[in-house]
């Protein structure tokens, strides 16, 4: 072998369970599970962020474990499960995390967005009920440029307790209500008390839903 | 329509997010995620000396590498008379691939095209290339000698790019010498990167028609249109640039790279799509940086501490090429904003810019143009200010402050500020943080030899670019523009020349349409960055989008309201001047029983409009008479560990002023993620260059964005001043925790150190730097350290 005629590429052939689905792909030996998944296996839901296993955004599950798939090889994953963003969905229902997500805003520019619901995915899984430190940890080797973080953690905690009821729920706002400590935060859909009493703990905050909208406001969570 | 939804109602609602959906399902579609058919993937070789001749480049290995295609240089482009491309504001132009030299590490070279990423790489490396390093130009106070001349391609045989004025010189510098009380301070606002979790990266083809299909990072797709129009000569009527998902952007997806224009001549040469899309290290080290601004900032004061001058003067370092994405007219942004929330009476800024051997840049890292800057400058000196005057910070602030009954006020520097409430709502913040109770408590710390401090940032900022008098990029005026159609079934369509990085723009521009027309937000659909069908727009940066392209939503939404009126008359068979729109809906004057909704009008618009125009539609573009203005006050507090010098952020307060608020769930995720972006530049983040100029940020694990361990929590409030000028009253707030953090950061720090003696502490402030100057004013040094 010279650097005139590289050798050539050897094709792996491998049988994993995706996303429940017992699956058999080939692909170039030297690739990795990132690479798999988004080339080979039509699943770009996984993101490339860094390539360099800093970054969190193709996380995914083997076997339930959160791990980085740009430093997995696939020719690793043979008769592993794997979990990618895809198979969060099952029976054409979200996840709690997923509908936790789009009710507290966990989500913005969406690019980190598959990697952190599958780390807290095996979070929820492994621990049942997190404390927010406990978050922190599971999630601090996924980046967000976006959220810093805070509706991140305030969604998971809301997933928690299970989604709310699904559906197409519309401005259903969720909040945590006792910041911080487990086993006391109570959850509570955002409806007319709460909005009332959002107003008295700070009429800016309301004032800020502008003249003549606030009055509204209420009568269109349900 | 869902039951549970209005029609009309929907400004100031926390609504769900439209692109939700999709995100939480993995379903958006970033640039990465398209594949055509025949598609090459394209490698750039990039060099490793950040200053040297080229001699030669031999690319007959890189041709043999099973699946490579082709290799281009600078000089095939060159030849093509695509050698350069102009920077935005017009100043300067840059390299496409290198010719003769290179002049930042990491500069692109040569492109490589192969069937696959894997042959693409494997040819970059076989790319031969032969260097002769030149001295190295590392820092912008060197550069400045011109000692080497780094640009012998310029006219100007100097490294000086561009002197930058506004104000009074003179009388600045009589009244600060006349004043009581005068302080210095040097400060460097370091080189920082926006580093947008979805790297650039670009797919280019020429379809059966022969026209450009570009598929594109772009938080600007219609300035990319044409911009490639004028470096390629293709006709813009031949180019359709489709900005789809963007994985944030934060400034880093303004300029054009030369990237993008390798993929397109790859694409015309080779008659394949083609497909780049940067490594980590490429973005970090190559797209565009932020900051760098040496900045020496003087205030003078009476003896009481009344502002009499501001005066700031700043060596500007721009690397290789000025790629600073300012407005033409304005090669240092908007840094005139520099007076802050104060009444100044007389002010001058200066900005000289300079080239070094770094990466080319100068965007606005979540900023609008050199805002953040500026902001800190004020915000930090007004600091060292009450330091030896020996007042309080707020004290100082509170004094100085614009009242709320001088709107709108003219600054010293040129600016109109529109609106605000500063005395409101730095009085929200002490109230909110309790203010009383953390002197006490400091005070009690301080006696125990504790560290503990207190830091303020009272910001105004200046966004919306903007009057199209003042502001242009490439020429093109910063105007933005949007076009709304309203279906026979009450749903619509709205297209703007915006693009959404993050920000939620398919949910807010829906609340604004759904407020004007009173109609469902959830039937409104929001469709940007497709410049075939989108009117044109300046883009998303700057926090310009709701300031201009949510006031032109505003607008256009009005202009189908005066149309719906005259055939509201007709189904309420009366006259067009006896109809009003009262409650989201149209009633006949004094007669509350008769009414016709939006969604009837808008069927009839298009089956019974009697001798109206068919058809329910109208385009705006909204040219702004002014900036908006939105401020806030900051408060931080941290406890500094004496032993290690690590401080730890307790609290921290954003109370911001953006004036209306549309969607109160996305604008408090804008604040606590401008927020963590400021507390990373202000403790974690620097693009470091050594003195020979190698890059020593080239990934995630030197170059520090913070994680969920060290996101500090965050608490936010509002006060609300609307836009006097803007036809909904919102001012914008992607930026203003970017702009108004740092600040509020450091001055925590420095006045939990204050009692050593320390004065300024420069950013990033890492433990090492702290540790150091506790260390060093423990040893005595301090007093020094203070003039």
């Amino acid at each position: 072998m010279t650097d005139d005629q590289p050798a050539p590429r050897a094709e792996a052939r491998i049988t994993l369970r995706l996303n429940g689905e017992p699956t058999r792909v080939t692909f170039a030996a030297y690739k990795t599970l990132l690479e798999v998944l988004r080339e080979d296996l039509g699943l770009p839901g996984t993101k490339h962020g860094c390539e360099l296993g800093e970054c969190g955004a193709c996380a995914v599950l083997i076997d339930g474990q959160p791990v980085l798939s740009c430093l997995v090889l696939g020719v690793e994953c043979d008769g592993r499960a794997v979990t990618t963003v895809e198979g969060l969905t099952r029976d054409g229902r979200l996840d709690a995390l997923q509908e936790a997500f789009a009710d507290l805003g966990g989500a913005q520019c969406g690019y980190c967005t598959p990697g952190i619901l599958l780390t807290a995915r095996a979070l929820l899984d492994r621990v049942g009920t997190p404390t927010r430190e406990q978050i922190r940890e599971a999630l601090s080797g996924n980046l967000c440029r976006c959220t810093g973080y805070q509706q991140i953690f305030e969604a998971v905690e809301a997933a928690i307790q299970g989604a709310p009821e699904s559906g197409n729920v519309v401005n259903r706002r969720i909040r945590i209500v006792s910041d911080g400590k487990r086993g006391g935060d109570r959850l509570r859909a955002d409806g007319a008390s709460a909005s009332a009493a959002e107003a008295r703990r700070d009429p800016d905050r309301a004032e800020a839903r502008a003249p003549g909208a606030l009055k509204n406001v209420e009568a269109r969570h349900e | 329509m869902s039951a549970d939804v209005k029609a009309g109602h929907a400004i100031g609602v926390a609504m769900k997010r439209k692109e939700d959906p999709r995100f939480v399902q993995g379903k958006g579609h970033y640039v990465d995620d398209f594949s055509f058919p025949g598609m090459l993937f394209m490698a750039l070789v990039r060099s490793p000396y950040p200053h040297a001749t080229i001699k030669s480049i031999d690319i007959s290995a890189a041709m043999k590498v099973p699946g490579v295609k082709a290799v281009i240089t600078g000089k095939d482009l060159e030849a093509a008379g695509l050698g350069w491309l102009p920077t935005f504001h017009g100043l300067d132009k840059q390299m496409v691939l290198a010719i003769g030299k290179v002049l930042f590490q990491y500069q692109e070279v040569a492109a490589v095209f192969a069937e696959s990423r894997e042959a693409a790489a494997d040819g970059a490396e076989q790319v031969q290339v032969d260097y002769d390093p030149l001295p190295v130009v590392a820092d912008p106070f060197a550069s400045k000698t011109d000692t080497v001349l780094l640009r012998p391609d310029r006219e100007q045989k100097t490294n000086h790019i561009y002197h930058w004025e506004v104000g009074d010189r003179d009388r600045t510098d009589q009244t600060l010498a006349k004043s009581a009380k005068r302080v210095k301070q040097r400060i460097w606002f370091q080189r920082c990167h926006p580093a947008p979790l979805e790297p650039c990266g670009c797919v280019a083809f020429f379809d059966t028609m022969g026209r450009l299909q570009f598929y594109v990072t772009s938080q600007a797709p219609h300035v990319y249109r044409t911009a490639l129009s004028l470096v390629t000569g293709i006709p813009e009527d031949r180019i359709h640039v489709i900005s789809p998902d963007i994985g944030g952007g934060f400034g880093n997806k303004v300029p054009v790279y030369p990237g993008y224009v390798c993929a397109v001549v790859g694409a015309l040469k080779l008659g394949h799509p083609v497909k780049w899309i940067e490594t980590r290290t490429e973005n970090l080290t190559s797209t565009g940086f932020a900051r760098d601004y040496h900045m020496d900032v003087e205030l003078g004061a009476t003896a009481d501490g009344k502002l009499t001058a501001v005066k700031v003067a700043t060596t500007a370092d721009h690397g290789a090429f000025d790629c600073a994405a300012d407005p033409t007219k304005y090669p240092a942004g908007m840094f005139g904003i520099c007076t802050g929330s104060y009444d100044v009476p007389v002010a001058h800024a200066e900005v000289d810019a300079y080239f070094t051997n770094k990466a080319p840049g100068g965007i606005a890292y979540r900023c609008s143009f050199r805002v953040t800057e500026a902001s800190y400058a004020i915000e930090r000196t007004m600091d060292v200010l009450a330091d030896e005057l020996g007042i309080d910070a707020v004290e100082l602030r509170r004094k100085n402050f614009v009242k709320k009954e001088q709107f709108p006020y003219a600054s010293a520097l040129g600016f109109t500020y529109d609106s605000g409430d500063y005395e409101k709502t730095l009085q929200k913040a002490l109230d909110t943080i309790g203010y009383q109770a953390l002197l006490k408590e400091q005070q009690e710390k301080r006696a125990r030899g504790e560290l503990m401090g207190i830091g303020f940032s009272t910001f105004t900022e200046v966004v919306g670019a903007g009057p199209s008098k003042h502001f242009d990029i490439l020429g093109i005026k910063m105007f933005d523009s949007a076009e709304i159609r309203i279906h026979p079934t009450g749903a619509g369509i709205v297209r703007a020349g915006t693009k959404s990085q993050g920000q939620g723009h398919e949910t807010t521009w829906a609340q604004i349409v759904a407020e004007e027309l009173g109609l469902d937000p959830q039937q409104i659909m929001v469709e940007e960055g497709d410049t075939d069908t989108a009117p044109y727009g300046l883009g998303t940066y700057a926090s310009r989008s709701t300031p201009v392209a949510g006031a032109a939503i505003a607008m256009a939404a009005r202009r189908i309201r005066e149309k719906a009126r005259k055939i509201a008359a007709h189904l309420l068979e009366v006259g067009e001047a006896d109809v009003e729109w009262v409650d989201y809906r149209f009633q006949v004057k004094g007669v509350p029983a008769k009414t016709v909704t939006m969604k009837e009008v808008a069927f009839a618009a298009y089956t019974n409009m009697a001798q109206n125009e068919p058809g329910l539609e109208a385009t705006f573009y909204y040219d702004p008479p002014n900036m908006t203005f939105p401020n806030g006050t900051y408060v931080a507090v941290v406890d500094v560990d004496r032993e290690t010098g690590e401080v730890k952020v307790r609290r921290f307060l954003a109370v911001d002023d953006c004036g209306t608020i549309i969607n109160p769930m996305i604008v408090e995720g804008q604040v606590h993620g401008g927020l963590t972006e400021g507390f990373a530049i202000a403790f974690m983040q620097e693009i470091q260059y050594d003195a020979d100029g190698n890059n020593l940020n080239t990934n995630f694990t030197d170059y520090l964005v913070p994680t969920a361990q060290e996101a500090p929590h965050w608490e936010t409030a509002q006060t609300v001043t609307p836009s006097p000028h803007h036809p909904i009253g919102a001012k914008g707030v992607g930026e203003s925790p970017n702009v108004g953090s740092p600040a509020a950061f450091v001055n925590a720090v420095v006045d939990a150190l204050s009692p050593l003696g320390v004065r300024h502490l420069e950013m990033p402030v890492t433990r090492e730097k702290v540790w150091r100057a506790i260390r060093e004013a423990e040893a005595g040094k301090g007093k020094a350290a203070r003039t």
